[in-house]
C-alpha cells in the first residue's frame, strides 16, 4: 500500500513536472536595463532596444503574448530558476558555465566587428593585399587584437591601444590607416563623430567563431526545449523575411 | 636561422605560451627597449654636459631658463610628459603638412623625445651637483697656475666632477631603463608591451611578466657591471692604497 502510495505520489509529481512545459499563452522575459543599445528606458518610462523589439517580433511571429520583467543582472538566472519569469532576453552571451543551468536559443546577436578607414582611404577590402605595411589599430587584449594579430599580424602593422579614445584620438591624427573596433563602439566614435571623415569597409565580421564566440542568446529553463524550439523556428523566419535586418539597422 | 627555429620550437613544445613566435615578440621588444633607452641616453648626455656648466653660471638669464627646464621636466611624470608629446601635438593645426609629421608619425620617435628630454633635465642636475662640489682646494691650485676659466674647467673640474658624479648617472641609466617601460602606452612594442600582449593573448600574467621581469634583470645587471668597471678604473685614485 505505501509502495503504491510512493508511485502514485511520484507519478503525480512527474506529471506535474511534465504539465510545466505546457503550451505557453504568455512568455514572459527577465530583462536587466538599461544596457544601450540592446534594452533600455525611453525618455517616457517606456522599454524599448534591440532585444525588446525583437523579442516582441518573435512573440508575434509565434503567436503568444510577451511580458517583459525587470530584473537585476545578478539575480537574473535564479530569477529564472524561481520561475518570475519563463525565458531571460538581455544580451546574455551563451557559455559553458552557463548551459549547464539553463538552456539556450540559438545564438540571436553576435556584437559584429568591422574595419574603420577615413573616407578618402584608397584601402577598398580588407585583405592582405590591402592591409599590407599598413598601421592597424586595435584595443589592447580584445577579440579584435587577437583576430587581426593572427590574420594580418605578419604583413602590416599592429598598434596596440589600452583604450578605445587613445586610438580614435591617433586615427584622427592621422597615425592610423585602418582600425578594427565593435562596430558599435567605431559607428558611435567614429561614424557619428562630427566631421564624419570615416567609412566601414566590407562586411560586418562576426566569424569565426573561436575569435567571436557564441552570441547572445535567449534563456530557458532546461525543461523548455517546445518554447525554444518555437523560438529558434521564429528567429530563422525573421531572419529570413528581413524583419531581423530592419530591427538591427533601427539600432545599429 | 630555419634550423634554430626549428630546434626552438621543439626545445619549447611542451609549453604553450613561450612558443617560437612569442620569443620573436620578446626578442623584438629587447631590441626596441635597448635602442630607445640607449639612443635617449647617449643622446641625454651630450645635451647635459654643456648645459650642467651654464646651469652654474653667475648670469641669471643663463641660469634662470634651465632651472626653470629641469624643475619641469623633474617636477613631472613621465608618463605625463609623454602623453603631451605624443597625443597632445596633434592638436597643433596643421601639423600633419609639415615637416615635424615625419618625426611625430612614428610613436618611437615622440617616446625617444620625451625620454631624452627628462633625462637631459635630471643628468645636468647630477653634474651640476657635482661641478659644484669640487673642492676650492683644487679650483685655487688651478688659478695659482695662471689657468683660464675655460682651462681650468677643461683640465681639473669637468674631469674631477663626473668622476663624482658616476655612481649617481649609473643609478640615472637604470631609471631610464625602467622608465621605458611606459613607452608601451603609445603602442611601442618594447619589452613591456611584448609583456602585455603575451598576457593578454594567454590570460598568463605570472608566466609573461616574471619572463621579461627576468630579462630586465639581466638588463640591469649588465647595466651595473658596465658602471662598476667604469667606477673602478675612474676612481681608482680614491681607494686606499696598500
Amino acid at each position: 500500500m505505501k509502495k503504491l502510495l510512493t508511485v502514485t505520489l511520484l507519478s503525480a509529481t512527474m506529471l506535474a513536472g511534465t504539465a510545466q512545459a505546457r503550451d505557453y499563452e504568455t512568455v514572459r522575459f527577465g530583462v536587466d536595463v538599461p544596457y544601450e543599445p540592446m534594452e533600455y528606458r525611453t525618455p517616457d518610462g517606456e522599454l524599448t532596444g534591440f532585444d525588446i523589439d525583437l523579442g516582441n517580433a518573435l512573440c508575434a511571429e509565434i503567436g503568444i503574448e510577451c511580458e517583459w520583467v525587470v530584473q537585476g543582472w545578478d539575480g537574473i538566472i535564479p530569477g529564472l530558476m524561481a520561475r518570475k519569469y519563463d525565458a531571460i532576453m538581455s544580451s546574455m552571451t551563451i557559455n559553458e558555465e552557463r548551459r549547464e543551468q539553463v538552456l539556450f536559443s540559438d545564438p540571436y546577436f553576435t556584437p559584429p566587428s568591422a574595419w574603420f578607414v577615413p573616407a578618402d582611404s584608397e584601402i577598398g577590402k580588407p585583405n592582405e593585399e590591402a592591409l599590407k605595411d599598413r598601421n592597424i589599430g586595435v584595443q589592447r587584449g580584445t577579440l579584435q587584437d587577437n583576430y587581426a594579430t593572427d590574420m594580418y599580424g605578419d604583413v602590416a602593422d599592429i598598434n596596440r591601444y589600452a583604450t578605445a579614445d587613445d586610438m580614435v584620438l591617433d586615427m584622427e591624427a592621422g597615425r592610423l590607416d585602418a582600425v578594427f573596433l565593435d562596430f558599435p563602439v567605431g559607428k558611435s566614435t567614429l561614424l557619428d563623430s562630427e566631421d564624419n571623415d570615416y567609412k566601414v569597409i566590407g562586411n560586418m565580421i562576426t566569424e569565426p567563431k573561436e575569435y567571436f564566440g557564441d552570441g547572445f542568446g535567449i534563456a530557458f529553463r532546461k525543461r523548455d526545449e517546445d518554447l525554444a524550439k518555437k523560438f529558434n523556428e521564429a528567429l530563422a523566419t525573421l531572419k529570413e523575411n528581413g524583419t531581423y535586418d530592419e530591427i538591427f539597422n533601427k539600432y545599429f | 636561422m630555419e634550423q634554430l627555429s626549428a630546434w626552438f620550437t621543439e626545445l619549447l613544445a611542451d609549453n604553450s605560451i613561450f612558443t617560437a613566435r612569442t620569443l620573436g615578440y620578446y626578442g623584438e621588444g629587447l631590441v626596441t627597449t635597448v635602442q630607445l633607452v640607449f639612443l635617449s641616453l647617449v643622446i641625454g648626455l651630450v645635451i647635459a654636459v654643456p648645459l650642467s656648466i651654464a646651469r652654474g653660471s653667475k648670469r641669471k638669464w643663463i641660469k634662470m631658463p634651465i632651472f626653470f627646464y629641469t624643475y619641469v621636466f623633474r617636477g613631472t611624470p613621465l608618463l605625463i610628459q609623454l602623453y603631451i608629446i605624443y597625443y597632445g601635438v596633434v592638436f597643433i593645426e596643421g601639423i600633419q603638412d609639415t615637416w615635424l609629421w615625419v618625426i611625430l608619425e612614428e610613436p618611437f620617435y615622440p617616446a625617444l623625445i620625451a625620454f631624452t628630454l627628462n633625462t637631459v633635465a635630471y643628468t645636468t642636475e647630477i653634474f651640476h651637483g657635482a661641478i659644484k662640489a669640487t673642492s676650492k682646494g683644487e679650483i685655487e691650485a688651478a688659478r695659482a697656475y695662471g689657468m683660464s676659466k675655460s682651462l681650468m674647467m677643461r683640465r681639473i673640474i669637468l674631469p674631477s666632477a663626473f668622476r663624482r658624479a658616476l655612481p649617481a648617472y649609473g643609478n640615472e641609466v637604470i631609471f631610464m631603463l625602467h622608465a621605458s617601460a611606459i613607452a608601451s602606452v603609445v603602442t611601442i612594442m618594447d619589452l613591456t608591451g611584448a609583456a602585455r600582449l603575451v598576457y593578454a593573448r594567454f590570460y598568463a600574467p605570472f608566466d609573461a611578466f616574471l619572463f621579461v621581469a627576468a630579462l630586465y634583470l639581466c638588463l640591469t645587471f649588465a647595466i651595473l657591471y658596465l658602471f662598476r668597471y667604469l667606477e673602478r678604473r675612474m676612481l681608482a685614485h680614491l681607494k686606499p692604497q696598500s
